[in-house]
């Protein structure tokens, strides 16, 4: 073997081998990567002597610095806790008023509750509250189970049509599909229910047909939603009279949803949230609506 | 056609026909599971391969003076199967980030759900584009540096075509909602054992071949090839054990439970970087670089340093993948200290690439082929430190879940594992097909421009993207309350995925670019009479150095 040639680029010897003409040089390791290479060994030496690294039977090197993840976790919630605490204390301990009247506590209601609203009611309700088809607008001032801060904090709580065993129980019947009124009828209240809210659904050719519905309105719907038929919190029966919907307004929208009935759901949240945080969000989802009609 | 002979066309018949028998088999037990689909298809394929087979199957015999030469049949294929998963693999890529910003892309239908066609992006890419380049070049390279013809003709057939058997099955698998849930091994257990008998032939292929060797030495490229080969077997097979529901269903469990499970996983999914996706293209870098550039290896020693370097820590690291979960502390903190002790080796490997180029700087301006070996040795070396520093848990409770991890597996594999494998497939295609060149070298120069933008805009869109998600994860308010929601994030995401997308889509669009390229070349007529002569494996040549050194 030639050992001697010698590469005419870098002056270093080969090694004298060749594989279907690939040769390589003898260079020596460069005086930087082994120096590098006794740095990250250092590095590494020194994080098993402070921390737990290496397995010892059934146990492990603790490391003199005596750090082990679990107690670390657990101390910085307890710190982030106590960080907390403060405003906690103040969100629990004041009645909704006085939060409410409480500039300082508003924004901190803003904040968490922006978070806490964006990752449990978002999905459903949408980024802005807004909601969507079959997802009530929670940002206008029409409430199906009532706008208090109060009333939202039980509805987060035991939800609507839950689980839970206090749950808000709200039915619409299939008044139709259960051959509780005859197809005419069904079009003569939903016709009557589309005039509550829209002049123009009452035409001087439909007025036999308006006054029907409400004959048929006054026996069957007044129970849940009222002789004004502008619905009822407590059972969850929405208005009728004003423009927002959550199933649609339009003519066959009622009359699907007077056949059909309708059962809503929100779940319960008592499991998955603190009371504080219902608290928080009762008062950010009150808040949302806060200066609108 | 395949200088098959007589005797090695029936034990193919006689494969294939036993496979024939196994589909039939799996398409009866499995019936309306996708297990019988998988039957089904494994009967197509091997009927398919035994019409080809008994096309040519009562031909002359091979003349004998086919040993003096190299068995370069099966590169042929494997080029052209490199290339059909290449461009599926990148497209399913291209679609599936199309997606995480346009979600209606899935049209609704299950089988095309982000969830079933991320696999099947990776497993095309890994294990369908990767693995037959991997195959491909091996083949290759094993001969060319042993001079020595592959051991046998019909093992090579066998471990192509039965790994991308493998590469049907586990693709068409997660459309139809397959998968173990295992990242990087979420094919089933029965093409998981098929792919034992594969890697085994291979296996045992690569080292026949090897013996036969008329060098007195092994070159570095063997070394890697023969690690990816070895250690790619035991990560597949402990981390797949699992007892399948019956032999009539596709669903299996892990033998594996818990918090050990995940260990186990991420041992494998750590190291299927390691020995897929850079031992086994080191091996390409460390042929098809001295080859194209006509220069010798910069240092022996760092190839010594880096080669047992990589091969031991490597095998430590995995455990940074699952950094402040329920893995113990201990073992986060020896995962991440080898990871930090792997930098070095992993930068000898990138610096003697680049060092090896001192001399041909003139060669990387002028031949975009060198260019790409080039910048995979530059992104090699970017990713092993972005790699090493990922590593470091303080850096890592940043990153963890963020999309600067996905940022740095596509640094590594469309700047790293795709570049090296178009740098090696422009390079062998013409030695292969005895062409003196590639059709058109203004296209190579095109498809590196196409992929080293893409590849920019990729990893720069998701370094941004994972950097903005990891702080507002973690951004408090001064009443010590998280400011975002996650829905936040994701909206302050939208403008990154919409530039991944296109990053990638430049990148697919090279990759289509390279499959015409080399189709031209194909097809191009033969160059006039190049000197055959020193690309054999001949016996009679003389087995020192002194011998004259055959130029490219």
């Amino acid at each position: 073997m030639d050992v001697n040639e010698v590469d005419p680029v870098s002056g270093r010897k080969t090694t004298g081998h060749i594989w279907n003409g690939i040769k390589e040089l003898d260079t020596p390791i460069p005086r930087g990567v082994l120096l590098f290479l006794i740095a990250t060994h250092v590095f590494a030496v020194l994080w098993w002597v402070l921390l737990p690294t290496w397995p010892l039977g059934r146990t492990y090197t603790k490391g003199v610095l005596g750090i082990d993840q679990k107690t670390t976790v657990e101390a910085s919630l307890r710190d982030s806790a106590a960080l907390r605490l403060p405003w906690v204390k103040l969100i629990e301990s004041r009645s909704y008023d006085e939060i409410r009247a409480d500039e300082r506590l508003m924004a901190f209601v803003r904040t968490n509750g922006h978070q806490l609203f964006g990752d449990n009611c978002a999905a459903c309700h949408g980024r802005d509250g807004k909601g969507r088809e079959n997802y009530p607008d929670l940002t206008d001032d029409d409430w199906i189970w009532g706008g208090t801060p109060e009333a939202i904090t039980q509805t987060l709580t035991v939800g609507v049509n839950s689980r839970h065993p206090e749950s808000r129980m709200g039915q619409m019947p299939a008044f139709g599909r259960d051959e509780m009124l005859d197809r005419q009828q069904v079009v003569d209240v939903a016709t009557y229910v589309a005039s509550l809210s829209d002049p123009s659904a009452s035409t001087p050719d439909n007025i036999a047909q308006i006054d029907r519905g409400r004959e048929v309105f006054q026996s069957t719907c007044v129970p849940c939603h009222g002789e004004d038929a502008r619905g009822n919190p407590e059972l969850g029966a929405p208005n009728l009279t004003d423009d927002r919907w959550i199933y649609g307004g339009s003519l066959e929208r009622i009359i699907a949803t007077i056949h059909g009935g309708r059962e809503g759901h929100m779940p319960t949240w008592d499991e998955r949230l603190t009371p504080t945080q219902i608290k928080v969000l009762a008062l950010y989802v009150n808040d949302l609506g806060k200066g609108r009609p | 056609m395949m200088q098959l002979t007589t005797g090695e066309r029936q034990l193919g018949a006689i494969v294939l026909i036993a496979l024939a028998i196994l589909g039939i088999a799996m398409a009866a037990a499995g019936r309306t599971d996708v297990l019988g689909i998988h039957g089904a298809m494994v009967l197509l394929y091997s009927l398919a391969l035994l019409f080809l087979l008994f096309s040519s199957a009562f031909g002359p015999e091979p003349s004998p003076a086919r040993l003096t030469r190299y068995y370069d049949d099966p590169i042929k294929v494997g080029v052209g199967l490199t290339l059909f998963w290449a461009i599926f693999g990148m497209f399913i890529g291209v679609w599936a980030a199309a997606q995480l910003a346009w979600p209606i892309l899935n049209f609704d239908t299950s089988w095309a759900s982000f969830g079933r066609i991320r696999p099947a992006h990776t497993s095309g890419v890994i294990f369908g584009f990767g693995g037959n380049a991997l195959i491909t070049t091996s083949f290759h390279v094993v001969q060319r540096t042993s001079r020595a013809r592959l051991a046998d003709q019909f093992s090579p057939w066998f471990v192509l075509f039965g790994f991308n058997l493998f590469c049907l099955i586990a693709v068409s698998g997660y459309f139809l909602g397959v998968t173990q849930s295992k990242e990087y091994a979420e094919a089933e257990w029965y093409a998981d054992i098929w792919l034992v008998i594969v890697w085994v032939t291979y296996f045992v292929l690569y080292v026949r071949t090897l013996a036969l060797r008329k060098e007195p030495h092994i070159y570095v490229a063997n070394w890697y090839y023969m690690a990816f080969i070895i250690v790619v077997a035991i990560l597949h097979i402990v981390n797949n054990l699992a007892v399948p529901l019956s032999f009539a269903h596709a669903k299996s469990y892990t033998i594996w439970a818990g918090v050990q499970d995940s260990m186990v996983q991420w041992w494998y999914g750590h190291n299927a970087v390691a020995f897929f996706l850079t031992a086994g293209f080191l091996a390409m870098l460390y042929y098809y670089l001295p080859k194209r550039a006509e220069r010798p290896i910069f240092s022996y020693r760092l190839s010594i340093l880096s080669f047992w370097g990589i091969t031991f820590f490597y095998m430590w690291a995995g455990s940074h993948h699952l950094h402040y979960t329920a893995l113990p502390h201990w073992v986060q903190n020896l995962g991440m200290t080898f990871s930090v002790m792997l930098l070095v080796p992993s930068w000898a490997s990138a610096g003697n690439a680049l060092l090896t180029l001192n001399g041909a700087w003139h060669k990387v301006r002028d031949d975009a082929t060198l260019r790409f070996i080039m910048m995979a040795a530059f992104f090699y070396g970017l990713s092993t430190f972005e790699g090493s520093f990922l590593a470091i848990r303080p850096v890592n409770s940043l990153s963890h879940y963020t999309d600067w991890t996905v940022g740095h597996v596509h640094a590594g594999a469309l700047g790293w594992v795709a570049m090296i494998t178009f740098g090696s497939l422009y390079t062998l295609v013409p030695a292969i097909w005895k062409r003196e060149r590639m059709y058109s070298a203004a296209l190579v120069e095109v498809h590196f421009w196409l992929a080293l933008v893409g590849t920019l805009i990729y990893v720069f869109a998701m370094w941004n993207s994972g950097i903005i998600q990891g702080l507002m994860w973690r951004t408090y308010s001064p009443d010590n309350t998280l400011v975002y929601s996650f829905l936040d994030t994701l909206l302050a995401m939208y403008p990154y995925y919409i530039a991944r997308a296109f990053g990638g889509l430049l990148f697919l669009i090279g990759a289509i670019v390279a499959a015409y390229n080399i189709w031209m070349t194909v097809r191009a007529p033969s160059a006039a009479q190049l000197p055959l002569d020193e690309d054999l494996p001949a016996s009679d040549r003389p087995l020192d150095g002194a011998a004259p050194t055959p130029a490219e």
